[in-house]
């Protein structure tokens, strides 16, 4: 418990608002959490997300900070979120991309290279379509709608009241956490749009116990196993801000990358096709932004999952007593 | 003599991709470590879902970053399959960037993204002809690139190797006759460099410029590995200009070898 009870207002029921929401309300402050849309979560970019917990292959291109935050935060999701999925992740390539998987297993660390036995004992479904990969045993992943609701409803039962269809923000509050991601560009003039495409299939003939990561060197895919014989193939990595539908080209790829993981998705529904960008500023590194009594908690990239329940806790911390982690925190004067 | 593409004078001989970066702080570190004062940035796909036609304005917060550089910058076709729409997003490009310079890719195939000559011919001239000063990414063959050069060329771009492929210069001898066979013409390798020892042996031969991505994005350290390049091309240039001495069969001694006490008569 705090010493002193602060009003605060969350603005933003992404990923991001609702774990500040959860925290600052555990910590005993009076929160508010504000969405300007009526249904939580309807614009949000966090929706469509992948939800891996995967801070060894993000290393792949992330910054090491990346990996120090979802190291901090995959014991809070353990912890806040029952149905996560604590098996790991696993990451094959054609043959004919094996340079792709070697320079893989040297960009990361905390991997065990398997051979086809050890794969298909791993992933049954996956007998004889790859002779080797990497499995990242300290991985997790959950289901994004899910935990976004788990969360928020944890936020309330902490005591946080919310108000959704709105943008007012109470004018009795002492802080102010901005979490709106991308809305919040006009305040952020150096955050952009980095376009992300996903699509989510559906079939009982097959299933994984962890996501896949299958390496190519134009299309790279990942394919995360959902309750109830979903999947979640993701993403596009676009530089551009524009959130149009999924292009053809981009369905293509997402979808014939599943079908060459394996031909079992050739058959498989495809229920959804969906675009959206993630907020990120030009070193993809998520920030804390201290304006006075207002903090921008934005710019988190891919790893709105991996980051959100750690940056939380920074900024309980900062208001309690104005620590601040110089790799996360810009305090503007 | 400075290095010019279509009358403009450049510096370095280094022109790196954008594409690739783990994000655009890295790469904006990466080509100020180069150097580089030519970026190429690919149209189409960041812009995928903006229609072509339509003005796009998609991508700005990345191309903004880019411009921050203060570099010049040659849009490029990548991934364009067809005359149409390599000239479509050529004519995109140019409204976007405001700049008649394109790199010119016309794609044969996915498996190995080498370039469609024909389609490669057909495409340049007819950026050519309405003022575009076209860079196209050729193959080594003298009579795809003499026909390029009749549309309007004024700089032939050969591949190294196919496109990320890191191979290097697969077709050295092909390369060799092609400077030969061209002397005026500025070349630059572009595509399948994966080490800046490949980056130095085409500027060896007397190419004027190597054109590289994957190679420096792709790197363990992208910022490190493009002040490597930049050295390599360097110093490949200076070797070329002084004069790589020939190899041969026999030990050649740097020293006078009689008269020095362990000459041996027998």
């Amino acid at each position: 418990m705090s010493e002193k009870q602060l009003n605060i207002t969350v603005r933003g029921t992404g990923i991001v608002g609702v774990w500040q929401a959860f925290v600052l309300a555990s910590k005993g402050h009076n929160v508010t959490l504000v969405s300007k849309t009526r249904e939580p979560f309807s614009e949000a970019s966090s929706w469509i997300a992948g939800a891996m917990l995967a801070p060894f292959c993000e290393t792949e291109s992330a910054e090491p900070i990346i990996r120090r935050l979802g190291l901090q935060s995959i014991p809070l999701w353990q912890e806040a979120f029952p149905h996560i999925e604590n098996n790991g992740s696993l990451v094959v390539a054609q043959p004919r991309d094996t340079s792709d998987l070697k320079r893989f297993a040297r960009q990361t660390s905390e991997h065990t290279t398997l051979d086809a036995v050890q794969l298909e004992k791993l992933e049954p479904d996956l007998a004889g379509r790859f002779r080797t990969g990497l499995f990242f045993a300290g991985e997790a992943h959950l289901q994004p709608h899910w935990a976004l609701a788990h969360i928020l409803q944890k936020a309330a039962d902490a005591g946080a009241k919310t108000k959704f269809g709105s943008t007012d923000v109470p004018a009795n509050s002492d802080y102010v956490i901005d979490c709106r991601g991308i809305a919040a560009k006009d305040e952020l003039p150096n955050l952009r749009g980095v376009r992300g495409e996903m699509a989510i299939i559906r079939t009982s003939e097959i299933s994984f116990s962890r996501p896949i990561r299958l390496l190519h060197p134009r299309f790279p895919l990942y394919m995360v196993p959902w309750p109830e014989n979903y999947f979640m193939i993701g993403a596009t990595v676009i530089e551009s801000d524009d959130t149009a539908p999924v292009s053809v080209r981009s369905g293509l790829e997402l979808l014939g990358s599943a079908y060459g993981l394996h031909p079992a998705f050739g058959e498989a529904e495809i229920i959804k096709l969906s675009a959206d960008i993630r907020p990120s500023f030009p070193d993809n590194i998520p920030k804390i932004i201290v304006r006075d009594k207002v903090l921008h908690v934005n710019g988190l990239y891919r790893h709105g999952f991996l980051t959100s329940p750690a940056l939380a806790h920074y900024v309980a911390d900062y208001l309690e007593t104005k620590a601040v982690n110089e790799e996360v925190f810009v305090v503007e004067h | 003599m400075m290095l010019e593409f279509y009358g403009q004078k450049v510096q370095s001989r280094l022109l790196m991709g954008t594409a690739l970066y783990p994000s655009p702080d890295i790469l904006q570190k990466a080509v100020k470590a180069s150097h580089a004062d030519i970026v190429t940035i690919s149209v189409r796909r960041e812009a995928a879902t903006t229609q072509l036609g339509q003005s796009a304005q998609s991508g700005e917060g990345f191309w903004e970053l880019i411009r921050e550089l203060n570099v010049r910058l040659l849009p490029n076709t990548a991934g364009c399959k067809s005359v149409k729409e390599a000239v479509t997003t050529a004519k995109m490009a140019r409204e976007l960037f405001e700049t008649n310079w394109i790199k010119l890719e016309v794609i044969a195939n996915d498996d190995m993204l080498q370039p469609d000559l024909f389609g490669l011919v057909e495409a340049a001239k007819i950026l050519c002809d309405d003022g575009f000063d076209v860079f196209p990414y050729t193959t080594e063959d003298l009579g795809a690139a003499e026909r390029l050069l009749e549309v309007g060329c004024k700089v032939l771009m050969p591949w190294g190797a196919p496109i990320g492929s890191a191979r290097g210069l697969n077709n050295p001898f092909a390369l060799e006759s092609m400077r030969a066979y061209f002397p005026d013409i500025p070349l630059v390798v572009d595509a399948g460099v994966g080490a800046p020892s490949h980056a130095a042996k085409a500027m060896e031969m007397g190419y004027d410029a190597v054109l590289l991505n994957t190679a420096i994005a792709k790197a363990g350290d992208p910022v490190y590995m493009a002040e490597a390049f930049a050295g390599a091309i360097a110093a490949g240039r200076s070797a070329y200009k002084a004069g790589v001495m020939e190899p041969r069969n026999m030990a050649s001694p740097s020293t006078p070898v009689a008269g020095t006490p362990f000459f041996k008569l027998d």
